[in-house]
């Protein structure tokens, strides 16, 4: 009877023992890796090796060129060397000892029957008419006409679309090579450094304004629409390629400017010097309703008529002289100028007196402002070229050219930042959550910046812009995406003081019991060694 | 044999170290060209200003954060690049016995928030994520420009939080917490998309040093007005009000910056003298180890100001002066209306310049409004069916609940009674 109890209870014992043993399994095997992979976050893959090649992503910028001799240029000699091509590489330090491998892939030719005959006239305007026709010029590329010295183009002024007129006495490949290394910085000598220029960005806002500070003497018409028509327009399709422009305009009345102007007695007129204008934008700011108006970057231009008391208003340099154009601009912000009243217009009539702006002075320039806010500014020219000036769009295409040169190598340099910051702080905070689309931004992003740098090796600059642009879109949307910020911070304290409660009650039993039959087991070994 | 375990055991530590150099060096080297195409020196100024209290007991964190949203706007910074968080319930307070006003100083002199004051976030979107979202600019797409944090790597950034705080945390509206791990996280995230030149950052908290301890990331430099373990004291009760007014040593900062005009030189060495213990009771604090530049070339006016830089114009382009002009017989919008600010939009075609026939067919739109429907005929209108949607998971578990419990009561041989 003990017997078959003892048995009895053995068989429970080992059964207790079995059911111990499976319950710490089915915890241990299946419990804790479900719990750790429903905790974790959720993070789509993401080519990391992809964005850490980018960085050591190696620029070159293939510039094709073509070289084209008229007649009268070349000694027959040296006539028969040609058609035939070269290319040169050199590195061209920017800023920020950035380098960037520039190939110049240069065709010599002779030069074809219309472009003889447009070559052989009178003037550079014509054979500019005669030149633009035939061919279209892809952007980025340069065509170089050779003439001879005794051509009747010569002195005249470099021509302004891409290409330019060169004579050198005897025109061998040297000296025409040396003087490449001259004139072809020209093309990528930033001068101003690049981030304090009009950030990029897909869409530019720009807002005209007319100040009137005082409706009670002066009653402003200005025919903005007309001039943005005119003269505007025309600038930005012009500037088209480098992104979406809107234009607003609006008048203000009642709106003062910050500072009081000082009088001078020498001229009767006053004046506002140089340390007090950053002082003028900012109480004017605030009414501009640019907030308003939209996510692009705005740009200001205002037009301010003075009030009757303070007429006429110039604006004096550091060395107190009145400035030409009586006009001063803020890096990413705007312009403003002063339009003095003509004191003639007061003469014998009632206030307030009717002012018509004359919108051709103030628009040459806003639009020389907007410009220089973009970054297009004269470059300092090599001897013995002379550069005409813009042309009637205020635009030249290798102004343009050299613009989105610019801007594609900085929209490359920030979408690679971006991409690269994202996996850092992937790295960093554990608790980012990636989900399918950021995913999907971001492989577009590393995609669109590996074709940019393609086509800028095969001189493909539209395409390369536009790539470029489309990488810095893509890779904003994959770091600003508001799902990233899904999680707040845990920190270990809060961890534990959650899990705790739940897992202990439950682990407690099984760990104990798991140590008692390892205990049972270890004495009932040892037992056996101790009655041999 | 120990020796030559020794041994391969350094050489195996000196190739770890030195790979881990190598390793540093190269992502600083990657940091260091990516900070030289960004350069240093700031264009604009932004401010982050943000009160993390509510109720009426809370006044002197209101009047804290709105007077120094007058400095600053005093100072030059526009209402567009200030992003102010309030819980707004102080001036519309039934408990306020000077409603539409905030007063900062006893005696009721100064009125704080006035009748231009631009609160960005108001009551309950004053919250942890809302502020994160802020800072890192995840916001979502349909957030309007004032609350949005748009600034890039050229601007530098005030941020002032007044609140409840401890140690290593601060009370949002005592509902949740942000910690000084999550500040931290933030600046690095808005440090590593180049959101900000330089930051300050200034909290009025009990123990607010503990909030900046955790900062890593650089161009930061942090004052706090109590050290851990210390609390931050008010000020001066206003016997009308009936609550204190402001905390000490905001007061004392405001007072200092009563003194800054947009043009002046004073730097940064003299706001952290401001509110010494004597007057404090707590150890105001400051951090400015990750801050590049030595804080007494810091100009005051580098963050609570915004002082532009500006260039002369000295060229101008030549554009030819275009014939036909004012001959056309457009007649243009905009010389129809005679209010003050006439914004218009001129997109190609101009198409807000009409010609005159033209210019009747538009005046014939608002006639239009004719047509709607008259006010009786809507009020009687048949109230649209709402479509049924089955009960929600709420209601379900309660009523689960209220049967289980039944059941266990009274057993199930009752189940019959029922079905």
């Amino acid at each position: 009877m003990a017997a078959a109890g003892a048995a009895a209870t053995h068989l429970e014992v080992a059964r207790g023992k079995r059911a111990a043993l499976f319950f710490a399994a089915v915890a241990i095997v299946l419990g804790l890796p479900l719990w750790w992979k429903t905790t974790e976050t959720y993070r789509a893959s993401l080519p990391y090796s992809q964005i850490s090649g980018l960085n050591a992503l190696q620029l070159r910028l293939m510039v094709p060129v073509t070289v084209v001799f008229t007649r009268e240029s070349v000694p027959l000699d040296d006539q028969e060397k040609l058609p035939f091509t070269v290319v040169h590489e050199r590195e061209i330090p920017l800023k920020y000892k950035m380098k960037i491998k520039c190939r110049f892939q240069k065709a010599y030719r002779r030069a074809l029957d219309h472009e003889e005959e447009a070559l052989s006239s009178g003037s550079v305007q014509e054979a500019e008419a005669m030149l633009d026709e035939p061919q279209e010029q892809a952007e980025g590329s340069l065509t170089v006409y050779v003439i001879s010295e005794h051509s009747s183009l010569l002195p005249q002024f470099c021509p302004p679309f891409g290409s330019m007129m060169e004579s050198s006495p005897i025109p061998e490949e040297k000296q025409v090579q040396l003087s490449w290394e001259y004139r072809l910085p020209l093309f990528f000598d930033p001068q101003e450094p690049l981030t304090s220029l009009t950030p990029v960005s897909v869409g530019y806002e720009i807002t005209f304004s007319l100040l009137n500070p005082d409706p009670k003497s002066h009653d402003v018409y200005w025919d903005i629409e007309g001039a943005v028509r005119r003269y505007v327009q025309p600038f930005l399709n012009a500037l088209g390629a480098a992104g979406n422009f809107s234009v607003d305009s609006q008048i203000l009345y009642y709106a003062m400017l910050g500072v009081n102007p000082r009088f001078d007695s020498a001229s009767s007129s006053y004046y506002l010097d140089m340390h007090s204008l950053p002082h003028v934008i900012n109480p004017v700011e605030s009414r501009l309703g640019s907030s308003a108006a939209s996510l692009y970057p705005v740009l200001n231009f205002l037009l301010y008529v003075p009030e009757l008391a303070h007429s006429p208003l110039y604006i004096q340099d550091k060395d107190g002289a009145p400035v030409a154009t009586n006009a001063f601009h803020s890096p990413r912000w705007g312009g403003i100028m002063v339009y003095n009243v003509d004191s003639k217009t007061y003469n014998a009539s009632v206030l307030p007196v009717r002012v018509e702006v004359d919108m051709v002075r103030v628009m040459e320039v806003f639009l020389a402002q907007l410009r220089l806010l973009f970054g297009i500014a004269q470059p300092q020219l090599p001897p013995k070229c002379l550069l005409s000036g813009p042309t009637s769009e205020g635009l030249m295409t290798w102004e343009l050219d050299r613009l989105l040169w610019a801007r594609s190598v900085e929209n490359l340099a920030t979408a690679t930042t971006t991409l690269t910051s994202l996996a850092q702080l992937l790295g960093k905070i554990s608790n980012i959550v990636i989900k399918d689309d950021v995913a999907s931004e971001v492989y577009k992003a590393v995609a669109a910046v590996q074709k940019s740098a393609e086509e800028l090796a095969s001189g493909h600059l539209a395409s390369a812009f536009v790539a470029s642009q489309e990488a810095v879109t893509s890779s904003e949307l994959a770091f600003f995406d508001p799902s990233l910020l899904h999680l707040l911070y845990f920190p270990d304290d809060q961890k534990f003081a959650i899990y705790i409660p739940l897992f202990l009650p439950m682990a407690v039993p099984i760990l104990l019991s798991l140590v008692k039959i390892f205990l049972e087991t270890r004495k009932s070994w040892r037992k056996p060694e101790k009655t041999d | 044999m120990a020796v030559t375990d020794s041994l391969s055991r350094a050489a195996t530590v000196l190739a770890t170290v030195l790979l881990l150099s190598f390793g540093s060096v190269a992502a600083s080297h990657i940091e260091d060209q990516a900070e030289q195409f960004f350069r240093s020196g700031h264009t604009n100024n932004w401010a982050v200003l943000v009160c993390t209290s509510r109720f009426w007991f809370n006044y002197r964190h209101v009047a804290n954060t709105l007077s120094v949203y007058r400095s600053v706007k005093r100072l030059g910074i526009p209402d567009s690049h200030i992003v102010l968080m309030l819980a707004d319930d102080m001036a519309c307070n039934p408990r306020n016995p000077k409603p539409a006003t905030v007063f900062s100083h006893k005696n009721m002199e100064l009125n704080v928030y006035g009748d231009d004051v631009e609160v960005d976030y108001r009551s309950y979107e004053v919250t942890v994520e809302n502020f994160l979202r802020v800072l890192t600019g995840r916001i979502p797409p349909s957030t309007p420009r004032s609350k949005r944090l748009l600034s890039d790597d050229r601007s530098n950034i005030l941020i002032y939080m007044t609140g409840h705080g401890g140690n290593g945390f601060l009370k949002f509206q005592d509902s949740e917490e942000i910690t000084n791990i999550e500040l931290a996280d933030a600046f690095e995230q808005m440090w590593q998309k180049r959101r900000y030149n330089e930051l300050l950052f200034i909290i009025d908290t009990c123990q607010g040093a503990s909030m900046y301890e955790r900062f890593y990331s650089p161009n930061i430099m942090a004052l706090a007005s109590s050290q851990v373990g210390e609390d931050s004291l008010s000020h001066q009760p206003d016997p009308a009000i009936g609550v204190h007014l402001m905390d000490r040593y905001t007061f004392y900062v405001l007072e200092f910056l009563e003194e800054i005009n947009p043009a002046s030189q004073t730097n940064m060495n003299d706001l952290f003298q401001v509110c010494p213990k004597s007057l404090c009771v707590s150890t105001p604090g400051h951090r400015t180890d990750l801050f590049q530049r030595d804080p007494k070339n810091v100009l005051i006016t580098d963050f609570f100001g915004s002082v532009r830089k500006v260039e002369i114009t000295t060229e101008t382009i030549k554009l030819q002066q275009d014939s036909e002009i004012m001959e056309s017989s457009f007649k243009c919008f905009f010389e129809l209306s005679f209010s003050k600010q006439v914004i218009l939009t001129i997109g190609l075609p101009s198409y807000f310049c009409y010609k005159e026939d033209q210019m009747d067919e538009k005046l014939m739109e608002p006639l239009k409004y004719a047509e709607q429907l008259p006010v009786a005929q809507i009020i009687h209108q048949k109230p649209k069916l709402k479509d049924w949607h089955p009960p929600g998971g709420f209601i379900l578990g309660l009523w689960a609940l209220i049967i289980m419990v039944f059941f266990k009561t009274y057993g199930i041989k009752h189940m019959k009674f029922i079905f």
